[in-house]
């Protein structure tokens, strides 16, 4: 059976970047660009996931990543749901198992799930029926960052190949950079970590990148430069000696970037700790700095992603209707 | 990279000592690179060793010294001094350890971090530097605290410590009890090129000692550590040093049995290092006697039979280093019973003659004996002296290794008295001592 001809995501979730494929990833990008137009005119909304129930599970805090498919579903029409787990049942004793079950007699359609757990999306996705969005499980993946990552890059750059891209900080705990190393590594970069060894431990030399410790050597003729966010409970002492060390080291400021190509742009997940990662000023300089951008793409990515989805499960709800005995 | 020594009263505080060459004629000369000594004469000029050889002429304008026949060694590089600054000047201050260094044959010392207001930020450690420069003759490398306040929680700013001159980093004798904090703190060091001293022993079981447990502690009833601690110490410090492939030396290794531990470290290619405390290799659990509280020490003495595997280490090779671990105690701190008075002893004026027994004893000769005071300190911890060639600093001191005399703690250049030495018959007396080719001993010289 044919369908509409803009397809789908092969599986029915966006766990990670991992099981996606080239051709996949440059689908949501593409779709994404059509996004980002209709975003910047003055009316957004559209009824493409019209019927459709988005909820959002964050057992973990969040107020960008949350808000970003929030405004994503609802543009595209669906009925969008914000459910804070860390302060609800998980907290009276529910398994993730049992809130799957919950769930499922509720019948949404897209899950967008974020967990402090590695894999925890990924176990809650085998229990549902509907479609899950992975946004960000433990230090194990965070797509939709790396996808908006990569249109960012493409719309600057104008491709998304061939470029020398140092990922800089704590890789160690970064879901972010472990989406980014596959995504980008998928297309054909060239990638360089950077950061002290406490952050960055020495198998990620095995995930196919090159692994700095100084940061003018990792920055050498790169294009991007994707500074990652340090959390302060690894800031004093545990991972790090000091903000301050830290800072001399491995902050991003104008002289370290200077080793960088000069047309070289400058990325971070937000949000920032000015000072600590990055240099305030470099961070709102609009020459280099496409963190607002990164932003603004995120919601589109977000659309795309859910559009592919919902397609993907009308296909499949679709043939179930056309199976005999399955229906009503 | 450690050649941001301050030797500014060494050196540049006084140029026109460097002006004039220097020669010493008719020494025992003591090479401990060569392992060996010659008969002749040695040539300083501009604070180097410009020449080592058979009758030297002088050059115009030299001072001549006559060694009559006196050794001349590189000066001792002691490891692990404590100076109580900042906080205890009472017990030492720069200006005392600096003479009492000077008058023990010691012309560069490595301090250690554990002050009273612990040695752990950029900021102390400059003033212990410019504090250092203004008062000291010797040459001074700082090391700084591994951990804040030596609590074993929060790695210190190594970074910034190695850029204010911090030679190597230990929380001296606290243990950093969490092997997590230890593997991090060891995999920052290693990324940053920094040494880090180890003191090798089990927390629990050595807390509270004041005795090696054996039969001296058990006779005179004190609460005791079995000697065990300190291999279990070892063993799982080389574990996390393999793991992290830190740069790493244990402070003291006193028995036999973390000998033989570090042996097979050694032989696998562990690139580690030790060392061994004078008071380790000349005395036992037994001089204690009678509670006698400067014989307290951090570890505490050990039994006859460590001491032996201690010496025949030192001898072997395989313990690099031996250091005074001089830590001076004020009269309050040892007037107390056995159990709660402070730990450790002086060292800088009992080093050389102390170690000196060993040579007499025939269990050392003098070659081996530089090579644990003087060359493997240099080569450890990346100094220049320890060195008798040609370039070297000239860095020296000049002993008779025969001369006998009863030592008087109340003669000591220390602030603080608390020798186990006291009214001991030793041989060895300095004669002279010079750093960068200008002599600091005996003073009132120029």
């Amino acid at each position: 059976m044919t369908v509409s001809p803009p397809a789908g995501l092969e599986g029915r979730h966006l766990l990670g970047i991992e099981p996606l494929s080239v051709e996949e990833i440059l689908r949501i990008l593409d779709l994404a660009e059509e996004y980002v137009a209709l975003n910047r005119q003055a009316v957004k909304r559209t009824d493409t996931l019209a019927g459709i129930t988005q909820i959002n599970m964050f057992f973990e805090a969040s107020t960008r990543t949350q808000a970003s498919f929030e405004i994503a579903g609802k543009r595209l029409g669906a009925d969008v749901m914000n459910m804070a787990m860390q302060a609800s049942s998980i907290r009276k004793g529910e398994t993730l198992i049992d809130t799957a079950t919950t769930l499922n007699a509720m019948h949404p359609d897209i899950l967008v799930v974020r967990h402090p757990h590695s894999g925890a999306v990924n176990l809650l996705a085998q229990k549902v029926n509907c479609a899950v969005i992975n946004a960000g499980d433990g230090r194990h993946e965070h797509p939709t960052q790396a996808l908006l990552d990569a249109l960012t890059i493409r719309r600057e750059k104008g491709r998304l190949t061939r470029l020398t891209v140092a990922i800089c900080g704590d890789i160690a705990h970064s879901r972010v950079a472990r989406s980014n190393i596959l995504l980008l590594g998928k297309l054909g970069n060239r990638i360089r970590l950077v950061g002290p060894r406490t952050l960055l431990p020495r198998g990620f030399a095995e995930l196919g990148a090159e692994v700095h410790e100084n940061m003018e050597e990792g920055l050498a003729d790169t294009d991007v430069v994707m500074m990652l966010r340090l959390q302060k409970e690894r800031m004093d002492g545990a991972f790090i000696p000091s903000v301050r060390e830290y800072y001399h080291r491995w902050g991003l400021d104008a002289a370290k970037l200077a080793h960088a190509r000069p047309d070289a742009i400058v990325m971070h997940p937000g949000p920032m700790n000015r000072g600590v990662e990055i240099d305030g000023d470099l961070a709102d300089d609009i020459n280099r700095s496409v963190i607002r951008e990164q932003v603004e793409m995120g919601v589109a990515v977000r659309m795309a992603v859910m559009d592919l989805l919902a397609r993907r499960l009308r296909d499949e709800r679709a043939a179930a209707a056309d199976v005999p005995g399955r229906s009503g | 990279m450690n050649e941001h020594g301050m030797n500014g009263a060494a050196g540049e505080a006084h140029p026109r000592e460097e002006g004039r060459p220097l020669l010493f004629r008719n020494a025992r000369i003591i090479d401990p690179a060569a392992g060996r000594e010659i008969r002749g004469d040695l040539l300083v000029r501009e604070g180097r060793i410009a020449a080592i050889g058979q009758a030297i002429a002088p050059p115009e304008g030299a001072a001549t010294i006559d060694c009559a026949g006196a050794c001349l060694a590189p000066g001792i590089i002691d490891v692990g001094v404590k100076v109580g600054e900042p906080g205890e000047r009472h017990k030492e201050s720069y200006r005392t350890a600096s003479a009492a260094a000077a008058a023990g044959g010691v012309t560069t010392i490595v301090t250690r971090p554990d002050t009273a207001q612990p040695i752990d930020t950029p900021e102390t450690l400059e003033f212990v530097r410019r504090r250092a420069a203004e008062v000291a003759q010797i040459r001074i490398h700082p090391m700084a605290a591994l951990t804040r306040r030596r609590e074993g929680r929060e790695m210190s700013e190594i970074g910034l410590l190695m850029d204010a001159g911090a030679v190597a980093f230990t929380d001296g004798d606290h243990v950093v009890e969490d092997t997590k904090v230890l593997a991090r703190c060891l995999t920052y060091a290693a990324m940053m090129g920094a040494k880090v001293i180890g003191h090798v022993q089990d927390p629990g079981l050595s807390r509270g000692a004041a005795a090696t447990a054996g039969k001296f502690a058990a006779l005179k009833g004190l609460p005791a550590v079995p000697a065990m601690a300190e291999r279990m110490g070892l063993m799982r410090d080389l574990a996390l040093v393999e793991l992290t492939g830190a740069d790493w030396h244990a402070d003291q290794v006193t028995t036999r049995s973390a000998l033989a531990v570090l042996a097979r470290a050694k032989e696998a290619g562990l690139a580690v290092t030790a060392g061994c405390s004078i008071h380790h290799l000349t005395l036992n659990e037994f001089d204690i006697g009678d509670y006698r509280t400067f014989f307290k020490l951090k570890p505490p003495l050990r039994a006859e039979e460590d001491r032996v595997a201690a010496v025949e280490a030192v001898a072997s090779g395989l313990i690099d280093i031996i250091a005074s671990m001089h830590t001076p105690q004020d009269e309050e701190s040892k007037r107390l019973p056995f159990e709660e008075a402070a730990s450790g002893a002086v060292g800088l004026e009992t080093l050389l003659p102390a170690a000196l027994r060993l040579v007499h004893g025939g269990q050392l000769d003098l070659p081996r004996l530089f090579r644990a005071l003087s060359l493997r300190p240099a080569e450890i911890f990346g100094l220049e002296g320890g060195r008798m060639q040609r370039g070297a600093p000239a860095d020296l001191v000049l002993f008779d290794p025969d001369r006998p005399f009863i030592l008087d703690r109340f003669a000591l250049h220390s602030k603080s008295k608390n020798t186990p030495f006291d009214g001991a018959r030793m041989e060895g007396r300095v004669l002279g001592t010079w750093v960068g080719g200008r002599q600091i001993f005996p003073a009132g010289d120029g």
